[in-house]
């Protein structure tokens, strides 16, 4: 925790961030519904501040904990960052590649072979031909899949899935990674053997880590700043150990 | 202590300023991962594999041939090129739309998770169908080889040229029906309807000619109609389209792609509220 000043330099920016969602009072999904309402005027929509005014700045080399009880906004936060939404004000500036450990396994297509869907999924998060095919070996080494890599997905476990999946996210060195409970699927082993991966990540390349846990213990473990966002306002950043002591005593 | 005296909005500006990477060549990547998914699914666990995409072609043809010269008469030299010319070109479109058209709502998991170019999804489709018409193609020469029957000289530049227009047009309008299918689920329903209508309004098993004047003055605005009239043109009928014709064709795709792709950009950042 002794962070050079002049490595210091920000990597993910938080500008005052706010996102609004309309919420229908009830979700209108065919155009006959919309005109009806339309003409019975009720088009009822209700403004929800899913995040209020977020701003804060991570540096390089950081391990930012994010906490606050469910329905806090924290994944909200970690799509914006991610660049899946877009917020409704406010500005985020990101200065590296991201790797996003949300949700794992998307963009798998259970059709096809776990070779197939490595390439597919690593062209997806956005690696080159050849990138895929130098890492292809470590990645199946990771997934412990060797045996059925040309077995349709869909004949995989969760648990089997979930490693092809982890390792192909985290095959490339990222300069920022978002994990968001992606963990908690799988059994110890492979848990230890990610937060070993994540580890090695943050420690030996500097990678910036964004990380969203319930587990107040794990965010202590694993990071060394965070930030507390209640009902979508942020109620406190700062040290880990300062922001955990106060979320635990809210 | 250096970043903490920042304010978020100076930090912005500074970070701001890094973002290099080739976001083209990667989603072109990405494009042909997606078209080759396709294709291996399609024909993963059938005998024949691609030699389906000529086949079939080939059979529509001879069952459309044997009603129609069955059940009307219609007078048109060399009648079965005229159909299969006819279907494979329209197919392309009806095929590239439609599969665009539940593209973006099939792709949720992943545009709800990771950072993507959306216009990738429909796009692909339209790629994928454009392989498809280009194996369709060889089926038309077989048959023009048997009836021998010689493509005229402006194929050489009129050929690629509609593969330009109709790829545009069916690219542009699958980026229309995308996008609104994401807000109006009503369309995925409707436009299998208004495609047969559109099918049966475009003289692909019909003459031209057998149509009342005032018909015949609609079908001036009938797209499909264009490309489908250039095709036979250059292909079995040894006639110059001219320029007015080509004119018309690629205005026609140029508007329609144009018209998709503006509404496509100012509606993406809204899908993932609605999918």
């Amino acid at each position: 925790m002794t962070a050079d000043p002049t490595t210091r330099e920000p990597i993910v920016v938080i500008n005052h961030v706010s996102m609004v969602f309309n919420i229908a009072s009830e979700q209108l999904n065919s155009l006959k519904e919309y005109f009806l309402a339309l003409i019975k005027r009720q088009l009822h929509f209700k403004p929800f501040r899913a995040l209020d005014d977020i701003d804060f700045i991570v540096s390089k080399g950081e391990r930012y904990g994010i906490v606050g009880t469910n329905g806090s906004g924290k994944s909200t936060l970690l799509k914006i960052v991610a660049g899946v939404l877009e917020p409704s004000e406010g500005r985020v500036a990101i200065g590296g590649t991201i790797a996003p450990l949300i949700e794992l396994g998307a963009g798998f297509d259970m059709e096809l072979t776990a070779r197939e869907n490595i390439y597919l999924n690593g062209a997806l998060l956005g690696y080159s031909k050849q990138f895929i095919e130098e890492r292809f070996d470590s990645i199946v080494d990771f997934a412990e899949v060797h045996d059925f890599l040309d077995m349709p997905m869909k004949n995989y476990s969760s648990g089997m899935i979930a490693r092809v999946a982890f390792a192909v996210a985290t095959a490339t060195i990222p300069d920022i990674l978002i994990v968001d409970e992606a963990l908690s699927v799988g059994d110890f082993l492979f848990q230890e053997k990610c937060e070993a991966r994540i580890n090695e990540l943050v420690e030996e390349h500097g990678t910036t880590l964004l990380f969203v846990s319930h587990s107040i213990d794990q965010v202590e473990r694993v990071c060394n700043k965070a930030v507390w966002i209640e009902k979508g306002h942020m109620r406190m950043v700062g040290n880990v150990d300062d922001v955990c002591e106060a979320y635990r005593n809210m | 202590m250096q970043a903490e005296t920042l304010d978020t909005a100076t930090a912005y500006e500074l970070v701001r300023k890094r973002r290099p990477r080739n976001e083209f060549k990667q989603n072109m990547f990405v494009l042909r991962s997606l078209v080759t998914r396709d294709f291996k699914l399609k024909y993963r666990r059938s005998v024949l594999g691609i030699l389906w995409s000529l086949l079939n072609p080939l059979l529509m043809m001879v069952v459309m041939a044997a009603v129609f010269s069955y059940m009307f008469r219609f007078n048109i030299e060399n009648f079965p090129l005229y159909l299969i010319l006819g279907t494979i070109m329209f197919d392309f479109m009806r095929r590239g739309t439609s599969e665009a058209l539940e593209s973006i709502i099939n792709a949720q998991a992943l545009i709800k998770k990771i950072r993507i170019e959306k216009m990738i999804f429909p796009l692909e489709k339209s790629a994928f169908e454009l392989l498809n018409f280009a194996i369709s193609l060889v089926a038309a020469i077989i048959v023009m080889v048997y009836y021998q029957i010689a493509p005229s000289v402006h194929a050489l530049w009129g050929l690629p040229f509609l593969i330009v227009c109709v790829t545009a047009f069916t690219a542009g309008l699958g980026l229309l029906v995308a996008a609104l299918s994401v807000f109006f689920r009503d369309i995925i329903h409707l436009w299998s309807v208004l495609l047969t209508a559109w099918n049966y309004a475009t003289p692909i098993f019909y003459p031209y000619e057998m149509l009342a004047g005032w018909m015949q003055t609609i079908m001036q605005f009938n797209p499909m109609y264009h490309y489908v009239t250039f095709f036979r043109d250059i292909m079995m009928w040894n006639t110059n389209p001219g320029g007015l014709e080509c004119l018309i064709c690629f205005g026609m795709a140029a508007i329609t792609l144009l018209v998709g792709f503006i509404v496509f950009r100012k509606t993406e950042s809204k899908f993932i509220l609605y999918i």
